[in-house]
C-alpha cells in the first residue's frame, strides 16, 4: 500500500525525483557505518533533545551515532525514576485541574544568548493541558512547569526569542477566555472562542519563567511560531489555520480557503502598551510549579491573574500575511530577514522579506482585514516561491550556508533549497512520511551544517515487526556535501516532533555528578546514620532512612499500624558519581524511589494488611546488593507494639 | 552492571600507554578527580604502597592533637563514613578504625580517603581488604581539608592527645 502510494507520489512529482530508490536497502552508500561510528567509550559529537510526542517525555541523543542517553520525565509519570510518584515530584503534574499526569509534549527549544544555543536549559510544550516545561541542563531533570491560562492546544511553543527573553505559547484550539461564561453553543466558535499568544519572561540568572502578558486574537488555530533574529529581532511569527473558524470537521471546513495566515506580532510595541497600562488584567487560575534543589522538593504556586492586551483595539501588534495554504511550520532564516511559509496543503513554499513586510505596514499596504486584524497584501511581503519542490511542505531549518532544507509529508522527502535563488538543490528519500527535521543549531543565527536528522512518521518496514505498533525513527543525514547523505536509522520513543542538538562540550562541563549532603536542605534529610529516626505524629509515620553501599538505615522497623500512613524519607549518602540507591516496598501502590547521591526523596506508603513487608534497595549498587533489604511490621489499628527501628541491633530472639 | 563499567574505565584511564585519546581528554575535561590520577602517571610497578596514589606526598601531622580539626573531622565522620566503620577494632561494611593511624602513613590514609577507587585498583593491601569487604569504598568526594580534619579525628580516635 505504502509502495503504491510511493510510486504514484513520484509520478505526481514527476522528473523532479528521477531514480529514487524502490526501498531503504540501496539508499545507503558504503562509508555510512564510518562516519556514525562512535567507538565504545567515546562521546558523541552533539547532545540532541528530541520530543517524545505522546510519551509526554524528552529524550536524549548523542549524534552522530544515534545512542539513546537519557528520557527525561517532563510531564507524564516515570515509576522508573520515581516521577510524579514521590512525594517532592508530585507537585510538578500539578494543574489547576488537579493532579495531570500525561501530557503531549511537541517541541523543543534550547536557551539562546545571541541567537545561538547557550547550553543553560531546554524549553518544551505540554499540547493537551497547555504548559511550558524548563529543564536544567546541569542536572537534565526538570526544574519548573508553567500552567497556561485562557489556552487550547498549546502548539505553537516553545519557541524563544533571540536572548531568551522570552518563551511563547500559542493556542493551537482557540476557546471561551477563562473569565467568560464557558458554557456556550460550540457552534458560536466566531463569537465566543478566543486565541491567545502568551510571551511568558524567562529570568536571565535562574530561568524561572512568568507570563508578562497574553495577546487576545479572533478564534483561529495557531500552529508553529518563531521569533525574529538580527533585523526582526522583535518581531514573533505565527502560523494559522482554520482562518475559516470551523468548529466541526476541521479536515474539510478548515481546508476552503486559498490561504490562510502567518501572524507577525510586534513584541516590542506589545512590552510597550504592557509598561503604558494598557493591558486589562483578566481573573483566570493556573499553577507554576518549580524544583528546588537545594530541599530536592517541588511547590506548587496558584496564580489568579494575567495581563491581556487585545489585538483588535491596539491597532498596531499584530498584522497577518497571506500564506498558502493551512501554513505549519513558519521558519526565520539565519539572517533574520526570510521568513518561510510551509503551506502544508500548497504545491509551492513561499518567502516572505521582513523588509518588504515593514514597509508594507509603514504604506499600509492591506488588502483589508479579518476580525479586525490588518492583512497585507501577499505580494507585499512576498520575496519569492519555491516552485514545486515537493508534497506537503512542513518544516523548514537552514544549514548555515545560504540553504534550507524542508521536509515534505506526503512525498516522503527532504528538499535542499537555495534561499537566494529559490532553486532546489537537492531531494532525498526519507523513510517514511517526515514530520519535523533538525540541524544542530539549524533555528540560530549559526547553523552548523553537517548533520540533518528526519523524525518519520511512519516506520513500517524498517524495523524488526513487533506487532501493530512501531517505533517512530529517525533518519540522520550527512550534509556536509553537495548531496545529503543518508547515513543513519534508529528509533526513537513516543511520537519525535521536533528536536534541537548542541555541541556536547556546551554542556558537559557543567553536568552535576552529585548533591553535595552538606547542602541538602530536606525537612527530613538524615545527614548520616546518626540522623535516622522514625517518629510517630497521629498516624502520620516518618521515616528518616539512609542508604549506602549496601544497607538500610533503619532496615526493621516495627510498630506500624493499620490505618497509618507512611513516608520513608531517604536520603542517598553516597557522594560518588553514578552511584543511586532505590527504594521499594512490597503492596505499594506506587512506584519506587531512585535517590541520587546526596539526595532526599519521598515514598508514601499506606499499609493494606497487617503483617510482614519486605523493603529493599532496586539499583544494583554492590556486591552486597542483594542484602540491601529490610523488614517493616504492620499491627492491627490499636495495637500496642511500640514503635522501634534499628539496623544491626535487632538480633535473632531464638 | 553500571559499577563494571565504570571499573572498566578508571582502569583504563589509569592504565593507558601514555597515548592521549579523545575520550580521556573529554573525560578529563570533566572529571577532575581522574585527571589528578592521570598527572601522576607510574607504572604499576612503580606504585609506592607507603605513600598510596594521590596528590598527597607528605602530611606533617605533629605531635599534639589539633582538637578543632578532629571536632570537624568527627562531624563529617558521623555524615559520610559512619555508615560502614566502627570506630573500634569491629568491621561493620568496612573495618573498623582503630590503630588505622598507626598502620598506615597519614598521606597514604589522605590519599586513599580522596581517591579510593584507583588505589583500590593498586594497593595490594587494599585488594585483600576487599576480598574480605566485597564492597568498594565509596568515594564521598572529601575535599583536601576534610580529609585532614578525618585524618586528625582518626589520631585522636587512636589516643593522641
Amino acid at each position: 500500500m505504502r509502495a503504491a502510494c510511493f510510486v504514484l507520489t513520484s509520478l505526481i512529482i514527476g522528473g523532479l525525483g528521477a531514480c529514487k530508490p524502490k526501498n531503504a536497502g540501496n539508499a545507503v552508500s558504503g562509508n555510512a557505518a564510518e562516519k556514525t561510528y562512535v567507538a565504545p567509550g567515546k562521546y558523541d559529537e552533539y547532545y540532541n533533545f528530541v520530543s517524545g510526542g505522546f510519551s509526554g517525555q524528552l529524550s536524549v541523543y548523542g549524534l552522530p551515532s544515534g545512542r539513546l542517553l537519557r528520557v527525561i520525565p517532563v510531564f507524564s509519570l516515570d515509576p522508573e525514576k520515581g516521577w510524579g510518584f514521590s512525594e517532592e515530584t508530585k507537585p510538578m503534574l500539578n494543574t489547576s485541574h488537579g493532579f495531570t499526569p500525561w501530557d503531549d509534549l511537541h517541541h523543543v527549544q534550547l536557551s539562546k544568548t545571541k541567537g545561538d544555543n547557550d547550553g543553560r536549559w531546554v524549553f518544551v510544550n505540554g499540547n493537551n493541558t497547555p504548559r511550558l516545561a524548563r529543564i536544567d541542563l546541569s542536572t537534565f531533570r526538570t526544574a519548573e512547569i508553567l500552567e497556561l491560562p485562557n489556552s487550547g492546544g498549546n502548539h505553537s511553543s516553545p519557541f524563544i526569542t533571540e536572548n531568551t527573553e522570552y518563551v511563547v505559547a500559542g493556542t493551537r484550539f482557540s476557546v471561551p477566555m477563562d473569565d467568560a461564561d464557558g458554557d456556550v453553543p460550540i457552534n458560536t466558535y466566531k463569537k465566543n472562542f478566543k486565541g491567545t499568544l502568551s510571551f511568558v519572561s524567562v529570568n536571565p540568572q535562574s530561568g524561572n519563567m512568568d507570563i508578562a502578558f497574553q495577546i487576545e486574537t479572533p478564534g483561529v488555530n495557531f500552529d508553529l511560531s518563531r521569533a525574529g533574529k538580527g533585523p526582526s529581532h522583535g518581531w514573533f511569527f505565527f502560523s494559522c489555520y482554520n482562518t475559516e473558524q470551523a468548529n466541526t470537521l476541521l479536515e474539510v471546513n478548515a481546508s476552503k480557503n486559498d490561504k490562510d495566515f502567518v501572524m507577525a506580532v510586534n513584541w516590542k510595541k506589545a512590552e510597550e502598551y504592557v509598561k503604558a497600562g494598557k493591558g486589562k488584567k483578566v481573573n483566570t487560575k493556573y499553577m507554576h510549579n518549580v524544583f528546588d534543589e537545594s530541599t530536592h522538593t517541588a511547590t506548587s504556586e496558584t496564580k489568579n491573574n494575567v495581563i491581556v492586551l487585545d489585538a483588535k483595539e491596539l491597532k498596531d501588534i499584530c498584522y497577518f500575511i497571506p500564506c498558502p495554504k493551512s501554513p505549519h511550520g513558519i521558519d526565520v532564516d539565519p539572517t533574520g530577514q526570510y521568513m518561510v511559509g510551509s503551506g502544508k496543503l500548497a504545491a509551492l513554499i513561499p518567502v516572505f522579506s521582513f523588509d518588504k513586510m515593514i514597509k508594507a505596514i509603514e504604506k499600509k499596504d492591506f488588502e483589508g482585514d479579518f476580525a479586525g486584524i490588518p492583512v497585507i497584501k501577499y505580494e507585499s511581503a512576498l520575496y519569492g516561491e519555491v516552485d514545486k519542490p515537493g508534497l506537503g511542505p512542513l518544516h523548514t531549518e537552514f544549514d548555515g550556508r545560504g540553504n534550507a532544507i524542508t521536509t515534505m509529508f506526503v512525498s516522503s522527502e527532504i528538499v535542499k533549497w537555495n534561499i537566494k535563488d529559490l532553486k532546489v538543490i537537492d531531494r532525498q528519500p526519507t523513510f517514511y512520511s517526515p514530520g519535523h527535521l533538525m540541524i544542530p543549531g539549524g533555528d540560530a543565527i549559526h547553523p552548523e551544517g553537517k548533520y540533518v536528522v528526519s523524525y518519520n512518521k511512519i516506520t513500517k518496514d524498517r524495523y524488526l515487526p513487533t506487532g501493530p505498533e512501531l517505533s517512530q525513527s529517525a533518519q540522520l543525514f550527512d550534509i556536509s556535501g553537495d548531496k545529503m547523505q543518508l547515513i543513519l536509522d534508529y528509533p526513537t520513543i513516543g511520537e519525535p516532533h521536533y528536536a534541537q542538538a548542541i555541541k556536547a562540550d556546551k554542556v558537559t562541563g557543567k553536568s552535576v555528578k552529585i548533591f553535595k549532603i552538606e547542602e541538602n536542605k530536606h525537612p527530613y534529610v538524615a545527614k548520616g546514620e546518626s540522623d535516622t529516626k522514625v517518629t510517630r505524629e497521629g498516624n502520620k509515620v516518618h521515616v528518616r532512612m539512609t542508604t549506602i553501599r549496601s544497607h538500610l538505615t533503619p532496615d526493621n522497623i516495627e510498630g506500624i499500624r493499620m490505618g497509618d500512613e507512611v513516608y520513608f524519607h531517604v536520603t542517598n549518602l553516597e557522594q560518588d558519581w553514578d552511584v543511586p540507591h532505590g527504594f521499594a516496598i512490597k503492596g505499594a501502590n506506587n512506584g519506587e524511589l531512585l535517590v541520587m547521591p546526596g539526595e532526599t526523596t519521598t515514598l508514601k506508603w499506606v499499609p493494606d494488611r497487617v503483617g510482614i513487608f519486605p523493603i529493599y534497595c532496586t539499583d544494583f549498587c554492590s556486591a552486597l546488593h542483594q542484602e540491601m533489604s529490610g523488614y517493616v511490621r504492620v499491627s492491627p489499628a490499636g495495637s500496642n507494639v511500640p514503635l522501634t527501628f534499628s539496623t544491626g541491633t535487632n538480633l535473632p530472639a531464638e | 552492571m553500571k559499577k563494571v563499567a565504570f571499573l572498566g574505565l578508571s582502569a583504563l584511564l589509569l592504565y593507558a600507554c601514555g597515548g592521549s585519546t579523545n575520550t580521556q581528554e573529554t573525560a578529563s575535561k570533566t572529571e577532575p578527580a581522574v585527571q589528578e590520577v592521570q598527572e601522576v602517571p607510574q607504572e604499576a610497578s612503580a606504585y609506592d604502597s607507603l605513600r598510596g596514589l594521590g596528590k598527597f606526598d607528605k602530611v606533617d601531622v605533629g605531635k599534639a592533637l589539633d582538637q578543632g580539626m578532629a571536632v570537624k573531622g568527627k562531624q563529617i565522620f558521623d555524615v559520610k563514613c559512619s555508615s560502614c566503620h566502627k570506630l573500634s577494632d569491629e568491621k561493620l561494611v568496612g573495618p573498623g578504625w582503630k590503630g588505622v593511624t598507626e598502620r598506615h602513613r597519614p598521606e597514604w590514609i589522605m590519599n586513599f580517603i580522596t581517591n579510593p577507587d584507583p588505589m583500590i585498583d593498586k594497593d595490594p593491601k587494599l585488594q585483600a581488604q576487599l576480598a574480605i569487604c566485597m564492597v568498594r569504598m565509596p568515594n564521598q568526594n572529601l575535599n583536601d581539608e576534610d580529609a585532614r580534619n578525618i585524618l586528625e579525628f582518626m589520631r585522636q580516635n587512636d589516643g593522641v592527645k
